[in-house]
């Protein structure tokens, strides 16, 4: 075992963690919002919205993301048109072009994980909120939404590690977050195992600590569930 | 200059790279089969391991299927592709051989993509076997059956049969997986897509192309499965 080299290595890696927090972060904050937007579009009943949405998480979750950060990297800039536009500024940067990528990408799985967290609300719940009165609108904000954010954050949480494992396909287009400079490290050294390792080591760690934060969240989300607190205990206090 | 179309390059004309495309799509199919296949056989030894295994076979195997549901996929194709060539040139170099000898990319492709799906296969399996009514079993061992024709006659097909989706899923997974290869330098869809782009210097014609072939290779095998889901469940009640 070459401890220094580890060392070494474990360093290099880890001043690249940052990186590849800001993409996921960045990817599935952006993402949830498109993707809370594309819910709504299947559940609205309206054809078209319906339809549009149906056709864009089938067409994102049939393709590879790979294909889909070409396609944007690559693939947009062989038109003039986007080339000589105001947009360009933002899609000649690999680092952009890998967020928009695994955005659309998130978007498209977690659509269908908050779609099926908004159906899970039961309708007596919305009924509630009508019979006192509240608008459509309040009644999304403050009944449907929380209700359904907690229903959906177990299918949510396999979506966000599965997009933190996804950061690692920016390192193609030379972004260097954990897995650019773990493939740097490996054709430079030939030590693949080593490096292998300890990059292994730092996904586990962030993902590790993203289902604790999670479970947290869930903790919190779901007072109703728990065993209420014991109450001070009513048959020693008979006493008084 | 006149550009050529979509249809043009999908064709077979001079321009055409339809040949190239379908022998990559084939590539591409293959690899994913492979994988698919590897990761199947792993994932029936874990979940052996996980079900019936004491504690350090039941260790072994959960850690696997920690580690590799947590680890990007192309940081295992790293892994096998070069630490596959490091070994390679160390077993060419006792026999004399010199210089850099590279591992098969295929080879390495098939292997990471098998043992990454092998640690969800491992999991759809386990969940399958503890769906299988343990009734059912003693309906077996009242009839007298030995320990392998009850396994091959009763616990393997009820398993396959909650399997099912569970594998579909998988598969799905593996087949986009199969685009990661293309960095090993195989020429499969995805890397077939690359070459093309670069000389004809038309990206967005040869991605989209790569994708609507993605999506449909998808869309049939995703039909395929279903019917075979069908064909499977033909014994349940419902209803």
């Amino acid at each position: 075992m070459d401890l220094p080299f580890l060392y070494e290595t474990f360093l290099s890696l880890v001043a690249a963690v940052p990186l590849t927090l800001q993409l996921a972060a960045s990817a599935i904050g952006l993402g949830a919002f498109l993707a809370l937007g594309l819910a709504l579009c299947r559940l609205s009943g309206i054809l078209p919205l319906d339809w549009f949405a149906r056709a864009y998480i089938f067409a994102f979750r049939g393709t590879p993301l790979l294909v889909q950060i070409f396609l944007i990297y690559y693939g947009l800039g062989q038109f003039r048109e986007v080339r000589h536009s105001m947009f360009w500024v933002v899609l000649r940067d690999p680092y952009w072009c890998a967020v928009i990528a695994l955005m659309l990408n998130t978007a498209a799985y977690s659509a269908e994980i908050i779609r099926g967290g908004l159906l899970s609300v039961p309708f007596g719940q919305i009924e509630a909120a009508r019979a006192c009165g509240m608008s459509r609108f309040m009644t999304f904000r403050r009944i449907a939404l929380p209700l359904a954010i907690r229903q959906a954050l177990p299918g949510y949480s396999n979506e966000m590690i599965s997009m933190v494992k996804a950061t690692s396909l920016a390192s193609i287009i030379t972004i260097m977050e954990v897995t650019g400079v773990a493939a740097k490290l490996i054709s430079e050294t030939y030590r693949a195992i080593e490096v292998f390792v300890v990059a292994g080591a730092i996904y586990l760690a962030i993902n590790f600590i993203l289902t604790r934060l999670v479970a947290l969240a869930e903790y919190q989300l779901s007072p109703h569930l728990r065993q209420p607190a014991a109450l001070p205990s009513t048959s020693t206090g008979a006493a008084r | 200059m006149n550009q050529p179309t979509i249809l043009d390059l999908i064709g077979t004309g001079p321009n055409g790279w339809g040949m190239a495309l379908a022998a990559a799509t084939i590539m591409t199919v293959l690899i994913a089969i492979a994988g698919f296949a590897i990761g199947a056989v792993i994932g029936v030894f874990g979940a052996w391991a996980k079900v019936s295994g004491g504690w350090v076979t039941r260790g072994i195997a959960g850690f696997y299927t920690t580690v590799l549901r947590g680890i990007p996929d192309l940081l295992v194709i790293y892994l096998f592709y070069f630490g596959g060539s490091a070994a390679v040139t160390a077993i060419g170099r006792l026999f004399g051989a010199e210089g850099f000898i590279g591992f098969p990319g295929f080879l390495a492709g098939a292997l990471a993509v098998g043992i990454t799906s092998g640690a969800q296969q491992t999991e759809v399996f386990r969940g399958a076997y503890r769906a299988v009514h343990s009734g059912e079993l003693e309906a077996a061992i009242a009839c007298g059956m030995s320990r392998s024709l009850r396994f091959r006659r009763i616990l393997a097909p009820l398993t396959l049969r909650h399997a099912i989706p569970g594998m579909g899923n998988v598969w799905q997974v593996v087949l986009k997986e199969s685009a990661l290869v293309s960095v090993t330098g195989v020429v499969e869809l995805l890397r077939q897509s690359q070459i093309g782009a670069g000389s004809t210097g038309l990206p967005f014609d040869f991605y989209v192309i790569a994708a609507a072939i993605y999506l449909a290779i998808s869309t049939v095998s995703g039909g395929l499965l279903q019917l075979s889901e069908k064909r499977f469940t033909r014994g349940v009640r419902r209803g």
